[in-house]
């Protein structure tokens, strides 16, 4: 097991510095003067100066990328253009307020989407099978900004059951929680309607069913537990982007997270900021499929000995 | 296909998957209302009135005004026409830088490892912040969102077409064509690419839908088209301040997003059914 995980561990240490890489590089590419453009039309001389200096413009890429590389090992991410304060600072101010909405959003999406993948298989054909399959159809389809608009018309402009906007207590996290959730849930409810109707056919299955095995007791049993593991892998792929797909769900109600800050910094074009934000996630996402890896391997021993 | 004509492939189609036929109608409506946004919209999509500043639906707004008294029907329609033209561009960029490195990848393999690594490193962020990233380098606008899109979605085309093309090239036809001194460029556009068509064509359809609601949601945001473009994210971000007001400013658009989202998701579906035959009489 040790060494799977250290395996694992080795795989994921390039896909980083890839990320690294193509961050830095892709923003060479904005066409023209660059801190001319990053400063707007309107700045002094000076302001285009500096921001040239502080990216580094005005030496040779390679240069550039070396001291980028020395500086990111020592934890340093810049400095933002426009609140002046190092990126480290205001990204760990606020990293908080999106993983508690994503760790929200994603244990909801885990319960109800494999529940009702679990109702739809078990009763395949039927009403209750049609009706999720629906649901989950309409999950996929609708637009998460319009969902989270009308959840604001309804519990906070008409009943006033909740806040519409802002971060603070658990009634804050509900209408954010379900709209960030939708999406996954759909999705992981058909992921295991899918997997869970899969299993069935296998042969473990069919011997459970030989031996006598009452036939819900045998999908609960014997399916189930396998039908489950694809499913890791999914909830484990849409919580690694839920902490940077949070973007829109933010932005509707408001929340002080990364998404937001996200926006801001591209609107504003404050660079150091959105390269840390995109380092930020992209460092997520591959810890977050490093554990699914690890859980999988625990789950799964076929895994661990091949 | 086989010696049925096409049409009665089509009622066959319909008879077994009726979600994919009702999706197939809605997209039709959709491209349609797209393509003849002009003749169709009752009035002028940019005609300021302030006397119609959130006027609710009526005769003359069916679905009501917004704050600026712009009849939301009209422009709805035009939403249509941009939406179907991001969309298409997008996606049809998207697959054709996709499609053409996933082949390369399998078919010249030392360029197999930079072109894989390029598309785990896009893989590793959502669309959306892709996006964004892309808007960000090179500024807003119609054209930079279409290609922000098209970027995000390049890595779904190229991881398919890759594993396709791996299988497809070990066929008997493609060493019949290496045999025959074929050149590179003849065998993959010739008897590579039209072997792994119909999954594209299928992953095409299932991606629209991705890129209309990104479109959209880059508007909303504010970084999308510029106003005062008719779009329905855009419609929807004025409805955060004004909805409230006028709760017609929100249901509308966002109704029009989410039948068009869902009619190519069930289409798409219904079309990945027909086309994998290993997945039939699953569901």
């Amino acid at each position: 097991m040790a060494r799977y995980i250290f395996k694992r561990i080795l795989i994921g240490i390039p896909i980083l510095f890839f990320v690294v890489t193509a961050v830095f590089f892709a923003f060479r590419l904005i066409p023209g003067d660059a801190a001319r453009i990053i400063a707007g039309d309107e700045a002094p001389q000076e302001r285009v100066e500096q921001i040239r200096r502080d990216l580094g413009l005005d030496r040779p890429a390679l240069v550039q990328y070396g001291a980028y590389l020395a500086k990111l090992s020592r934890g340093d991410l810049g400095v933002s253009f426009s609140s002046r304060r190092p990126v480290a600072v205001e990204i760990a101010s606020r990293f908080w307020n999106t993983f508690s909405l994503a760790l929200a959003a994603i244990t909801l999406a885990t319960i109800v989407g494999i529940s009702m993948g679990v109702v739809s298989a078990l009763f395949r054909g039927t009403i209750a099978d049609h009706v999720v399959t629906l649901i989950a159809l309409l999950g996929i389809s609708i637009p998460v900004f319009w969902l989270g608009l009308l959840m604001m018309q309804l519990f906070s402009v008409e009943l006033g059951w909740l806040p519409a906007a802002g971060y603070g207590t658990w009634r804050h996290f509900v209408m954010p929680t379900i709209t960030l959730s939708v999406f996954s849930i759909a999705f992981i409810t058909r992921m295991t309607r899918s997997s869970l109707l899969e299993t069935i056919q296998q042969d473990y299955v069919r011997t459970a069913r030989a031996k006598g095995v009452r036939e819900r007791l045998v999908l609960l049993m014997h399916s189930l537990r396998n039908a489950l593991l694809p499913v890791t892998i999914v909830v484990g792929l849409r919580f690694g982007y839920m902490v940077g797909g949070a973007v829109i769900t933010e932005e509707v109600f408001a929340w002080p997270g990364l998404g937001r800050l996200l926006i801001l910094s591209v609107a504003q074009r404050d660079i150091p900021l959105v390269q840390g934000l995109l380092l930020v996630f992209a460092t997520s996402f591959v810890i977050v499929n490093l554990l699914v890896d690890i859980l999988y391997a625990f789950l799964d021993p076929r895994i661990r000995h091949r | 296909m086989n010696l049925r004509s096409p049409l009665r492939t089509i009622g066959t189609f319909a008879r077994d998957h009726k979600l994919a036929a009702l999706g197939a109608v809605l997209v039709a409506a959709f491209v349609f209302t797209g393509i003849f946004a002009p003749q169709l919209a009752p009035k002028d999509p940019n005609r300021v009135s302030v006397r119609h500043s959130l006027a609710p639906p009526s005769a003359e707004f069916p679905l009501g005004a917004d704050n600026n008294g712009r009849d939301i029907l009209s422009r709805i329609i035009h939403g249509a026409r941009v939406s179907l033209y991001i969309s298409t561009t997008s996606v049809g960029l998207a697959a054709l830088v996709g499609v053409s490195l996933g082949i390369f990848a399998a078919w010249y393999r030392w360029t197999r490892g930079p072109i894989m690594r390029l598309m785990d490193v896009l893989l590793a962020f959502p669309g959306i912040v892709i996006a964004l990233t892309i808007i960000a380098i090179l500024g807003r606008g119609l054209e930079n969102v279409i290609l922000a899109i098209a970027i995000y979605q390049i890595p779904q085309f190229a991881r398919l077409a890759h594993g396709l093309a791996l299988s497809a090239q070990e066929q008997t036809y493609v060493e019949a064509a290496i045999a025959g001194g074929e050149s590179d460029g003849a065998i993959l556009s010739r008897y590579v690419l039209p072997n792994i068509i119909a999954p594209i064509i299928v992953q095409i359809s299932l991606l629209v839908p991705g890129a209309i609601m990104t479109a959209a949601g880059l508007s909303f945001i504010g970084l999308g088209v510029a106003p005062p473009t008719a779009e329905w994210g855009a419609m929807l971000q004025l409805s955060l301040t004004w909805g409230r007001l006028a709760p017609h400013m929100t249901i509308f658009p966002g109704l029009a997003l989410m039948l068009v989202v869902f009619g190519f998701n069930v289409l798409g579906d219904g079309l990945r059914d027909a086309l994998d035959p290993r997945l039939q009489g699953r569901s």
